[in-house]
Parts: structure tokens; C-alpha cells; sequence
């Protein structure tokens, strides 16, 4: 009795710890190419893009319908939140259940690509809308591991930029926008009194912290990977650059301690509201007039460089930010797939959609129109065109984004805690980042 | 799984008396009688292969094979890297190995303190609402709120709470007590720790609450009666009669609050996000973050398989010792 009773126990144990293990149980599914066995529907999962997903399904479902009346297939329509569309997107990959049709970060690329589950875009597949020369080189450049076809194509293209609140600025007797570093900490030192700081972060974001990182790695010479997509998160470069960025607010103190726990976009807020004068963001020009901010209140300017120009190589000042459109490989309805990928990176759709969301459009042709000459969005433009470049496009990228990101939100925790950020403990953060990737 | 089910018995009963059945249908009585509950058993055994105990396997093979994104797809085509995932767990020199024994130290801290709390508050709370006063059901009513909430709102709410500059709790503690010279953050750093603690205890006692309060129904007044009479105090007769009746409720209760508590993954995983502050990294979330964010599914299922047989061990031990003393009662 009492050896069954321990037996029944010890099942559930069993059963309890082995919620962790079956977690990751997947079925097996062939690699070959879908088919067209239910052409007339499709899903689409489409990424969170809009203040909230009501907002999403609103912009989207006209454009939705109207490729249903031209071609006759029904698209069912998921907006899926950024925080679970990675997960969605493994789950639906080792399952083999997913949508035909699916947005992904384009930072994701390639670390989807190595899962073979998305459709090579191959010169065919290009072919089927419209070539691949529509599309600008940079977000091009987001779409896949190098010299290999692309898995996925732009659909969505952002960069960074500096918002500055005006009034601020005419207060504390600052003129023009930061356009060095130097500048940028002088500024901020005014800026920063009174309740009041100069520069937002989002300290527990892991993928803001990685973005900023990138940016300012690239200016101070630094991939975070070597050619062989073997990651150096301990260079020089890097660690100068997650330093300067983290020492905002050990070291120049103009950002606010409590940013170290943001990462639900407090820092807009914050700046919405007048409580700091300056944030580093993709087009934030929507969030700012959805919390009340009028759009003569702020201002937009390039991200500062340390030689105040921004251009190639250690004057890149942002990274190739958007949203890329995939295929699933297994999809029942593979021309129905290209149809709705022609129609959604389509001139007319382009425009339309890109100015919905206050993103670039990613085709050459689509940035024409004249909503992209507005002083924030040629900003956006012109940093996409010149001085934005890629982040590193290798399989485990998306590990990247969370060992780097993590390491600067304890880096951060230790600033805002008040304790000393040096290089030796950036480097020794970065070091155990980089430890905690996969060999491969 | 109706063709599981036992043969009906009904059958046997409308064959004609003393007709010939075909020999083969014929079980010894005795052997039918043994089956029997094995027979009604089986089709939640099968459930629970196909559930847990199939996945299970699935997981343990995983944890011998490299698997990254490259090989999620398929993962059976994953190559085999022997030990090595097990190895990179246990190497408690390198990156990956300190951050689980880390973590695994956090954990136990953790569920120590969590079950403690718990079993303290709820079984205080059971005693006292074993008097009868004025209110008594509506404040049974309100115990129970946390663990009738659902846990993801709850948390979420508590993260507000938590949050430094716009929170509730720094709002109490630094703005109208003044019990700190700076507003601490909760959801970062040191604190975290504490954050956590509060919310598993919040969410956790009224489940010791309830059991204890079911145990307590089982002990005869008549004891208490008895006791009183013989002189035994408020206090004594909590030790006396209380805590070794309830021995039995509490065994199992702190059990599986243990078990609970150890694989919490919602608390903190709501609390913290997808990376946990180092004070308050349970081996849970490490083992998620191990998988499912740096995408080292081979290497998460060796840790979960380590996780696995910690916890058997801990529970045989436990058994072992807390069913000693109750052999001679039990046989």
C-alpha cells in the first residue's frame, strides 16, 4: 500500500517536470514544396504593427477584401503580437501547422531561413512578382543569410531616428538637434534637471537594447560576428559601444534609472508627456499623437554619429529596421502565396500601407509618393538609404538578440542600481553572452 | 478507447443456464476479479502515455541530439552528441553551467521560502476561521480570491504594482511611509527576489488554506472537548491534537506545493519576461530560456531531464521519510 502510494507519487512528479520536456516536442514534416490543394483561401499571420491589434485589423481588412475581389481567394486574417509571434512561428515550424503566408521581423531572417521552413524566394518565385529590382538594396539585405535566395521579402521598412520635443529644447536654450554624441551628453546635461531627463531607453527591451548596440557597435567598428557568423561579442568595439550606450545613465546620467525597467514602450509615454526630451525610436510619430502629443511638438532628426555626418560604415547610425513577408514551404495554396506577396509589395499597396503605418515602403517605386517627403518620414528615407545598415545575418541572430539584449538589461540594472559600469564588467557580460551561444 | 472498456457483464448473464458458452470466453472468477480494475484503469493509463509519458521519452531523446534551429523542422534528424548537452549543463565552470547552478540555488531559496510562507499563512488562517464569529463566510470568501483569479491577470497586476515610478508599492512604502530613501526598483535587481516571493505566497496560500481547512473538519470535537477538560491551552491544543492530525493533509500538501512551486513558470515569466533578473531566475524560466529563446532545444532538454530527477529524488526522499513514523499505522 504504502509503496503504491509512493509509486503514484512519483508519476506525478513525473508528470509534473515533464511539462518542460514535452514543451518541445514537434512532429516531422517533408521538405518539399506546398501544393495547390486548397486554392481558394489563405491565413496570414500579420505582425502587430499598428497601436493595437483592433487597429491592425482595421487597416488591413479593406486591402484584404480587395485582393479577394480580384483574384477570388479568401484571406483569413490573424494579427499575432510581437512578444508571441517567434514562438508562434517555431511552433507552427515544427508542427508543420502554420499559415501560408506570414509576417516576420526582418532581423529574424535568417535565423528562420536555417529552419528550411520558409520558401526560398528564389529567381522564379521573384519573377512571379515582379523582380527582384523593385526593392531597395538595404532591405534586401534583411531578408536572408548572404548568397543564399532570400526567405522571405520587404514588406514593411524602419529606421531609427532621433524625436526631440521642441519646447524643451527652447528652454533649456539648445537650438538645433544633436548631431554628435558630444553634443548629444552636452545637450542632455542641460536638458536633464528638474524631474526631467534628456534621453528615453527601454533598459529591459532586449531587442531596443540590441538595436542601439548595433548601431553604435557599427561606429565603433564592431559586428558582434566575424565572416564566419562566429559571433566576437567580447571585441573592443563592442564592448566600447554597449558601454557608451549603457553609460547614458551610469555615467553621463541623462537618462532616468527607472528606464532600466521599461519595455512596453514607457519611454514614448514618457516623452509624450514631456517628462524626457529625446528618444531614439522607429517612427514614433503614430504613438506620439495617439497619447495626445501634437506633431508640431517635436521634431525629427538623424541619429547622432560621432563625426556628425551620418553614412557607410562607421557612420551608420541605424539598423535596417521592418517587417518581412514569408511563406510557409508547406502551404496548400503556393500560387494563391505569390499572388497575395505580388499584391501586398505591389506600387498602389505599398503606398498605401507603409503610409497607414508611418513605416518606408521597402519598393523604390512606392517611395515616390509624396506622403514620404513629410520631415519625419524623409528622415526615416534618407537614414534607410544612406547610413542604415543590416544586422548581422546569420542563423543565430535571433540568440543574439537575446544574449546581447539580456546582458545590457543587467548592465543597466547595475547602472540604475548605482552600481559602477566599467568595461571589465561590460566585457564580462558580454563574455557570458556569448558563452551561452550555440556552437554551431 | 470504448473498445477498451470491459466486456458487459450482461452478456454472460442472458446466456441460457446451463447452455454451453464457448470455453475461451470463460475467465476463472478470481482472475475477472483482478482484472477488473486494471481493465477500467487503462484507459486513463493510455491517456497518460500519450500525454506525458510518450513526450517524456521524446524530451530524454532530445536531450542526447544537437538541436538547434537547423534541426527543429526535423528533429529526428539531428545529429547525436552523446553526453555533451549533459556535460554543458553540468560543467559548473563555464557560462552555462554557473547560470543553472545559479539558478537551481535561487530556486530552492525560492521554494522554501514560497512553501514555508504558504503553509504558515494558510494553516493560521484555517485555525482561526475554525471559530465562529460574525462574517466568518464572506472573509472564507474573499481567502480564496487569489486562487480563483486567473494567474496571468493577477501577475500582470502585480507588475504594475511593482513598477518604480508610477507602482503601488513604491507609492506605500517610499511616498507615504517612508520606509525607503529612494524609490527601490522591484522588477530589477536584488529585489526581485522579493517581488516574486510576494506574488508566489499571494497566489499560493489560500490553496494550503483550503486543505487545511478540510483536514481540520476531520478531527473529532470531542478531543478538543476532552483536552479542554483535562486542562490544555489554546496552544496546546494546537500542538497536541491540531499539527498531528493534520500530519497526514500536510504531507501531501507540502508535496505538491513544493512540486508547485519549484516548476512555477507563469509567476515569473509574466513578472520578468522572457529573461529573468538574476536574483529571481527559477530554474523554470532558465530552462525556457535555455530552449525556446536562444532556440538550444537539445541542451533545455538535458537540463529538464536533470530538473526530472532532482525532483524524483527529492520526492522518493521525502516519502521515505515522512512515512516512517506511520508504518505501524498504515500496515
Amino acid at each position: 500500500m504504502r509503496r503504491l502510494r509512493a509509486l503514484a507519487a512519483l508519476a506525478t512528479v513525473t508528470a509534473l517536470s515533464g511539462a518542460t520536456l514535452t514543451a518541445c516536442g514537434g512532429g516531422t514534416n517533408t521538405g518539399g514544396e506546398g501544393s495547390n490543394a486548397s486554392p481558394k483561401t489563405l491565413t496570414y499571420w500579420a505582425s502587430n504593427q499598428g497601436p493595437n491589434i483592433a487597429a491592425d485589423k482595421k487597416i488591413l481588412a479593406p486591402e484584404l477584401k480587395k485582393f479577394e475581389e480580384q483574384t477570388g481567394i479568401k484571406v483569413e486574417l490573424e494579427v499575432v503580437p510581437w512578444s508571441d509571434l517567434l514562438n508562434r512561428i517555431l511552433a507552427a515550424t515544427t508542427s508543420g501547422q502554420g499559415p501560408d503566408v506570414l509576417n516576420i521581423g526582418n532581423t529574424w531572417s535568417s535565423s528562420l531561413q536555417a529552419t528550411g521552413a520558409l520558401l526560398p524566394w528564389d529567381a522564379k518565385n521573384f519573377k512571379a512578382i515582379g523582380g527582384k529590382d523593385r526593392f531597395v538594396d538595404a532591405a534586401l539585405g534583411s531578408t536572408g543569410t548572404e548568397g543564399k535566395d532570400p526567405a522571405a521579402v520587404p514588406l514593411y521598412s524602419l529606421s531609427y531616428a532621433l524625436y526631440y520635443n521642441k519646447a524643451m529644447f527652447k528652454e533649456a536654450g539648445i537650438s538645433k538637434p544633436p548631431a554628435t554624441w558630444d553634443e548629444l551628453v552636452t545637450a542632455g546635461k542641460k536638458l536633464s534637471k528638474g524631474g526631467k531627463w534628456a534621453l528615453g531607453a527601454e533598459g529591459s527591451n532586449l531587442v531596443n537594447n540590441i538595436h542601439q548596440a548595433f548601431a553604435l557597435g557599427k561606429q565603433h567598428g564592431a559586428d558582434f560576428f566575424d565572416a564566419q557568423g562566429k559571433p566576437t561579442f567580447t571585441s573592443d568595439g563592442a564592448v566600447s559601444a554597449v558601454k557608451q550606450y549603457v553609460d547614458f545613465m551610469a555615467k553621463d546620467k541623462i537618462i532616468a534609472p527607472g528606464n532600466a525597467e521599461y519595455a512596453q514602450n514607457q519611454s514614448l509615454r514618457d516623452f509624450a508627456q514631456g517628462k524626457t526630451a529625446m528618444v531614439l525610436w522607429q517612427a514614433a510619430a503614430t504613438t506620439f499623437e495617439a497619447q495626445g502629443m501634437k506633431p508640431d511638438e517635436w521634431g525629427v532628426a538623424p541619429v547622432p554619429v560621432a563625426s556628425g555626418k551620418p553614412g557607410a560604415e562607421r557612420q551608420v547610425n541605424s539598423m535596417v529596421a521592418g517587417i518581412n513577408l514569408a511563406v510557409f514551404k508547406n502551404t496548400d495554396n503556393l500560387d494563391g502565396a505569390r499572388k497575395f506577396v505580388k499584391f501586398m509589395t505591389s506600387d498602389a499597396e505599398q503606398a498605401r500601407l507603409n503610409k497607414a503605418y508611418g513605416s518606408i515602403p521597402p519598393v523604390t517605386a512606392a517611395q515616390k509618393d509624396a506622403a514620404f517627403d513629410r520631415a519625419d518620414t524623409a528622415v526615416l528615407r534618407d537614414t534607410l538609404r544612406k547610413s542604415a545598415a543590416p544586422l548581422p545575418q546569420v542563423p543565430n541572430e535571433s540568440q543574439f538578440e537575446t544574449s546581447v539584449g539580456t546582458a545590457i538589461k543587467k548592465l543597466f540594472a547595475d547602472a540604475a542600481a548605482g552600481r559602477p559600469v566599467t568595461a571589465e564588467s561590460v566585457r564580462s557580460e558580454l563574455s557570458k553572452a556569448q558563452q551561452q551561444m550555440p556552437k554551431s | 478507447m470504448t473498445t477498451l472498456t470491459t466486456p458487459p457483464p450482461s452478456k454472460e448473464r442472458a446466456a441460457p443456464p446451463g447452455g454451453k458458452r464457448p470455453s475461451r470466453l470463460r475467465l476463472p472468477a478470481r482472475l475477472r476479479r483482478v482484472s477488473l480494475p486494471y481493465l477500467l484503469l487503462l484507459p486513463a493509463l493510455l491517456l497518460e502515455l500519450v500525454v506525458h509519458l510518450i513526450p517524456m521519452g521524446v524530451g530524454i531523446v532530445m536531450s542526447f541530439k544537437e538541436l538547434t534551429q537547423f534541426f527543429i523542422r526535423d528533429w529526428g534528424a539531428a545529429p547525436w552528441t552523446g553526453l555533451d548537452n549533459y556535460k554543458l549543463s553540468v560543467d559548473f565552470d563555464a557560462p552555462v553551467g554557473e547560470a543553472l547552478l545559479h539558478s537551481f540555488f535561487v530556486t530552492v531559496a525560492f521554494t522554501v521560502l514560497s512553501v514555508g510562507l504558504c503553509w504558515l499563512i494558510g494553516t493560521a488562517a484555517a485555525v482561526f476561521m475554525q471559530e465562529h464569529f460574525r462574517g466568518r463566510g464572506l472573509l472564507r470568501a474573499v481567502f480564496l480570491i487569489p486562487y480563483a483569479l486567473p494567474v496571468y491577470a493577477a501577475v500582470i497586476t502585480w507588475s504594475f504594482m511593482f513598477q518604480r515610478d508610477t507602482g503601488l508599492i513604491n507609492h506605500v512604502v517610499h511616498d507615504q511611509l517612508g520606509l525607503t530613501d529612494s524609490r527601490p526598483f522591484w522588477l530589477i535587481g536584488d529585489n526581485s527576489f522579493v517581488a516574486l516571493l510576494t506574488v508566489s505566497v499571494w497566489k499560493g496560500w489560500p490553496f494550503a488554506f483550503l486543505i487545511v481547512m478540510a483536514g481540520l473538519q476531520n478531527i473529532p470535537k470531542e478531543q478538543y472537548e476532552a483536552a479542554a477538560i483535562d486542562g490544555a491551552g489554546m496552544w496546546q491544543q494546537v500542538r497536541r491534537i491540531t499539527l498531528p492530525s493534520l500530519r497526514p493533509v500536510n504531507q501531501v500538501l507540502v508535496l505538491v506545493l513544493f512540486l508547485w512551486t519549484f516548476n512555477d513558470f507563469n509567476t515569473p515569466y509574466v513578472l520578468f519576461g522572457k529573461s529573468a533578473p538574476e536574483a529571481a531566475d527559477l530554474i523554470s524560466i532558465h530552462i525556457y530560456q535555455s530552449s525556446f529563446v536562444t532556440w538550444n532545444f537539445g541542451t533545455g532538454s538535458a537540463m529538464s531531464v536533470l530538473l526530472l530527477l532532482f525532483l524524483l529524488l527529492v520526492t522518493a526522499v521525502y516519502l521515505l521519510v515522512t512515512s516512517r513514523g506511520r508504518k505501524t499505522a498504515d500496515v
